[in-house]
């Protein structure tokens, strides 16, 4: 006897609905934090240093997220480490993360108006206090809008660790979708859930990048 | 006991996974296409009279902006046969990636469209063009100019989310790769050396859609 899509497979769902959510976070903490670093390593003014982290930039860019997610997967597995499936995988998307973030956030700093920069050193701020204090405060107001839209990208892309098998919200749909063979069903209720998490973040990107752009214009 | 990394047996695949690069492009080229129809179509019925059809394009790209594309083919995978498309994996992936494509698209022409200023035209019949030129020269070319980059960027972006169709067995370069990662398991050493095959595609497709740029989008702007 098929079991059919009832409250129990809906709270299986759910479950990896939750997977998917803490996938998501625990990617964006790291890949904000390495991502930072990457920003201020692409625009510190030193010729082999920016060109390091543009390659690194541009391999994340180049590359499909799946095939980066294999490498990590596999490769953390040849070091011998016995990583659960949840830490390998969320490295996998946090050194994802750091290359989009990072150059989301080359863009942001080099947008912010060259003589903030002059000021600063005119008045004698030094590297950290110059960048802590007046370039990165509107570097992240302009990065706002295309930074919620790498995290949706974030949250869509965790669908991925479902083929190396971790069991997040699309590998539950799987997974339940061939236990009731109610395919349709179970892959639109996926698709809904994705959708509640992911489309007010893409609305308030959107207006917000409206909302920039009209302070532009003044 | 060690593990002692051994490459000859991606070096022995080679033309397997060349060829698998030629599914992946053809996919993507075809799935392109579709997504171009797409677009245009989208971009009709989007600023057409009907509030309905308004509402079924917006809703149409929201859903698709806001969903994995693994949902998405999966979905479709099991939707097509029911309204009797009983087609081959391969066929799927490439009305999956038109489909997703085609999302991003309506916005992208609709925003080349939307950048043609109305008094251009007006200048060109001032001017003594007549249509087709007008058409050619004041709205298709600039309009073409002005999405050349967001378009080939999503051209690219398409090819590298064509490995995901390797979910559905498509014939593609990850699909290509998962067969002999399971006949030799060598995991680590295939899948390396394909993501580099990926990033030799992208960069080779950024290359050309600059050269083709240079040659016919450099002209001055005023």
């Amino acid at each position: 006897m098929t079991p059919h899509f009832g409250l129990p497979e809906f709270g299986f769902l759910l479950r990896g609905l939750q997977w998917t959510v803490l996938l998501t976070l625990v990617a964006f903490a790291g890949g904000c934090t390495a991502g930072l670093a990457v920003a201020l390593l692409r625009t510190c003014g030193h010729r082999s240093v920016e060109w390091i982290t543009r390659i690194y930039i541009g391999i994340f860019q180049g590359t499909p997220l799946l095939l980066q997610l294999f490498v990590v997967y596999y490769g953390l597995a040849l070091t011998g480490l016995k990583l659960d499936a949840f830490v390998a995988v969320a490295i996998g998307f946090t050194v994802n993360a750091s290359a989009f973030l990072g150059e989301i956030w080359r863009g942001a700093i080099q947008a912010v108006p060259r003589g903030q920069t002059e000021a600063a050193m005119a008045l004698g701020l030094h590297y950290s206090s110059r960048m802590r204090d007046i370039v990165l405060p509107q570097a992240i107001r302009i990065s706002l809008p295309a930074t919620i839209g790498y995290l949706v990208q974030l949250i869509k892309g965790t669908s991925l660790a479902a083929i190396v098998g971790f069991i997040e919200l699309a590998r539950a749909g799987q997974i339940v979708s061939n236990q009731t063979f109610q395919p349709l069903l179970v892959f639109g209720v996926v698709g809904a859930m994705y959708f509640i998490l992911c489309w007010p973040l893409s609305w308030w990107g959107s207006r917000m990048e409206a909302r920039l752009a009209m302070a532009g214009q003044r | 006991m060690g593990y002692t990394l051994d490459f000859s047996v991606v070096w022995h695949a080679m033309p397997a996974l060349l060829w698998g690069c030629v599914g992946t492009l053809s996919l993507a080229l075809a799935g392109m296409t579709l997504a171009m129809i797409i677009g245009v179509a989208g971009v009709a019925a989007r600023d057409s009279k009907a509030a309905w059809l308004r509402a079924l394009v917006i809703g149409f790209v929201e859903i698709v902006r806001n969903t994995p594309f693994l949902v998405q083919i999966f979905f479709l995978f099991f939707a097509l046969p029911l309204i009797g498309l009983k087609l081959n994996p391969t066929a799927t992936a490439i009305i999956a990636l038109g489909v997703n494509g085609g999302a991003y698209a309506i916005e992208i022409i609709r925003g080349g469209v939307q950048s043609i200023h109305k008094g251009q035209v007006e200048a060109g019949y001032a001017l003594g063009l007549h249509k087709g030129q007008v058409f050619r020269f004041i709205v298709l070319k600039p309009a073409l100019r002005a999405i050349y980059p967001s378009l080939t960027g999503q051209f690219i972006m398409l090819t590298l989310t064509s490995s995901i169709c390797s979910a559905v067995s498509a014939y593609e370069l990850t699909s290509v790769a998962q067969r002999i990662e399971s006949d030799t398991f060598r995991s680590f050493e295939v899948y390396f050396s394909v993501t580099f095959l990926y990033l030799a595609i992208s960069w080779m497709l950024m290359l050309g859609f600059a050269l083709v740029s240079h040659r016919f989008f450099s002209y001055p702007t005023r």
